[in-house]
């Protein structure tokens, strides 16, 4: 029974590969032994299977509402079906421009600044040969990734208040007027984006880390013997040696494109620079919570989400078929 | 000291250093301003350091004794701890579980499930969905709507499960054949051998709880049940005479160093918690990502 139980292939996986074909008789069989060793481990899983069927099921049934006017008395299901209405009104209105404008500006900018900045520190660390330096650098690099947004925020507000940031100071100091950059249309998505810099250049080095080490130090050793010098062993061993890490990361990023840091923007942003700050996550909330336009903001929700399951789907499957990566 | 192979390698190290300085500074000096402000006494008159240095006759920590005897503060501090405790308690009862299950590869139905929660973490459909099913289950208004729409990550489960796939088989096979039930299996042979994954798995979920702001921010209406991170966003938000903690009056501290004092008390769990997680930074923990 135990061999049985333990030959007999799982049975989503298709390949059926037995020692003499096996009747549909016994696969049944086989399936109902292989399913009952397995109860404890069924009855393991019952709780946390529950957990994606209540919060992650039960809000996929929730979406219809994107097709209804949802009216909290009636209900989810008795909500009097309107179809494509709200999508209409999200994609005519003139909102729909901007929110998609800033969206992508954030999430690109982050991408394009951020990714050679980490790739630059990545190889700064691992070329090193000052043990202490690099040491304390990656310490303190990766440490304002585990810090909340409200904390930067408050670190943001010692840098650029315009009563008392340091860099206001050093502006008065200079002689010129404060600058209120969190309030400013002019300076706000630098602040978005400088922070993000902050926040997670260091933390995102950490793959690209992991792919330097993997290479081969013998290649670094030939390349030297035949008189390569640093940068060219930078540009013709490291660089290749991860570029199918940076592949996949921007490839993955790519997929998230319209994920562009709801947590960031919804602490940092003020009515005062909505115009250049407001994406779709957070103008989702503001119409969904705030406003109670429940069926607009989940129609909008729904297309974003839509849009990102195709990107991450097909930027998944490129980077596999690139470099034999992906995230699933 | 350091010694080079020529005058080539000399300048690559003088570039390479000196780009690794300048990241640390521009990580260091603003954290390090923080600091400087939050033990700022009143009155203080900048002497064009820019608030980087402060004479040490001049410091003061009335900004932290305000804010540690101040009962708003305390209970939001009690609200974050039994947040990130019990939500970290539930995130593991919850994801260890699963991960296991979903690592014997004879489990029949195992691509299925993969694929069940796979898809949630591919697809998300927003969030007045979720807010609709969080306000029917009459969570509002309880720490339960904070920690259980977010009781199971679907990539902490994914890591956890590629390291115990990861686990000698001979191990788990011998168990097995020792008459072990996959129980046993799980409680005599993985879970020991999975101490370092469950621990690093487990601060990251404590990280996001202590992290967590907009949850309280659409769940939580009652001001009693307010976490560390929203009360520092508004005494951040608030100028001058802090409406929010319903201070009579901030008779010492000026509101700068109140807000940079809270700034630091709130990060204070996580640098201290800091040089256990990076220990765990192992390649292994983290390569489980992406799969190869």
């Amino acid at each position: 029974m135990e061999t049985i139980g333990n030959t007999f292939p799982p049975i989503s996986t298709g390949k059926v590969v037995p020692l003499a074909p096996l009747t549909w008789r016994e696969r049944v069989r086989g399936l109902r032994r292989a399913i009952w060793k397995h109860r404890a481990i069924y009855l393991l899983m019952a709780l946390p299977l529950l957990y994606f069927l209540v919060f992650k099921y039960w809000p996929l049934w929730n979406t219809q509402i994107a097709f209804k006017d949802f009216k909290p008395t009636l209900g989810v299901e008795a909500s009097p079906l309107i179809g494509f209405k709200h999508f209409a009104t999200f994609f005519k209105s003139y909102y729909f421009g901007q929110l998609l404008g800033n969206t992508l500006i954030f999430s690109v900018a982050k991408l394009i600044l951020g990714m050679p900045l980490a790739v630059i520190l990545a190889l700064a660390i691992y070329e090193s040969s000052f043990r202490f330096l690099r040491k304390v650098t990656q310490t303190m690099a990766y440490l304002p990734h585990f810090l909340s947004w409200v904390i930067i925020y408050g670190v943001l507000l010692a840098l650029l208040s315009p009563g008392s940031g340091m860099i206001n100071e050093m502006i008065k100091a200079g002689g010129g007027q404060p600058i209120a950059f969190l309030t400013s249309p002019n300076w706000f998505r630098t602040v978005v984006i400088g922070s993000d810099i902050w926040k997670e250049t260091g933390w995102s080095t950490i793959i690209y880390l992991a792919a330097l080490l993997s290479i081969d130090p013998l290649l670094f050793e030939a390349a030297a013997v035949d008189g390569a010098s640093r940068l060219q062993r930078i540009r013709h061993i490291s660089l290749p040696g991860i570029a199918s890490v940076i592949v996949v990361v921007t490839l993955l990023r790519l997929g998230n494109i319209l994920d562009a840091g709801f947590g960031q923007i919804f602490v940092l942003y003020s009515l005062p620079v909505y115009s250049v700050g407001d994406i779709i996550d957070t103008w989702v909330y503001r119409q969904g919570i705030l406003e109670f336009q429940f069926s607009l903001a989940t129609a909008v929700g729904l297309f974003k989400g839509l849009i990102g399951l195709t990107l991450i789907f097909f930027s998944n499957k490129i980077a596999k078929r690139l470099t034999g990566s992906g995230i699933y | 000291m350091l010694r080079f192979k020529s005058w080539d390698e000399f300048g690559f190290q003088i570039l390479v250093n000196g780009f690794l300085l300048t990241v640390l500074l521009l990580v260091v000096i603003p954290l390090w301003r923080v600091i400087m402000m939050s033990v700022t006494p009143i009155g203080h008159i900048d002497n064009g350091s820019f608030g980087m240095w402060i004479a040490p006759n001049q410091w003061s920590f009335e900004a932290f004794q305000q804010l540690l005897t101040h009962p708003n503060f305390l209970r939001s501090l009690g609200n974050s701890v039994f947040i990130a405790a019990v939500g970290t308690s539930i995130n593991l009862l919850l994801t260890v579980p699963l991960a296991y299950a979903l690592s014997i590869p004879t489990l029949p139905g195992r691509k299925l499930f993969i694929g069940f929660i796979l898809f949630t973490f591919l697809f998300n459909p927003g969030l007045v969905p979720v807010y609709l099913v969080v306000t029917k289950l009459g969570l509002r208004d309880s720490f339960a709507a904070v920690i259980l729409p977010t009781a199971i990550s679907v990539y902490n489960t994914l890591v956890m499960k590629s390291f115990f796939e990861g686990l000698p088989e001979d191990l788990k096979e011998a168990a097995r054949i020792d008459g072990a039930s996959e129980l046993q299996v799980l409680a005599k042979v993985i879970l020991p051998l999975s101490r370092p994954i469950i621990l690093t798995i487990g601060m990251f979920y404590a990280v996001s709880h202590w992290n967590e702001f907009f949850a309280p921010i659409l769940y939580l209406d009652n001001a009693q049940l307010m976490p560390l991170p929203v009360l520092l966003r508004n005494i951040l938000m608030s100028a001058g005479v802090n409406e929010y903690l319903e201070y009579d009056a901030f008779s010492s501290a000026p509101i700068e160093a109140i807000k940079a004092a809270g700034v630091l008390l709130t990060m204070l769990p996580m640098v201290a918690l800091y040089p256990w997680i990076q220990r765990y930074f192992t390649k292994g923990t983290l390569s489980g990502a992406v799969k190869q």
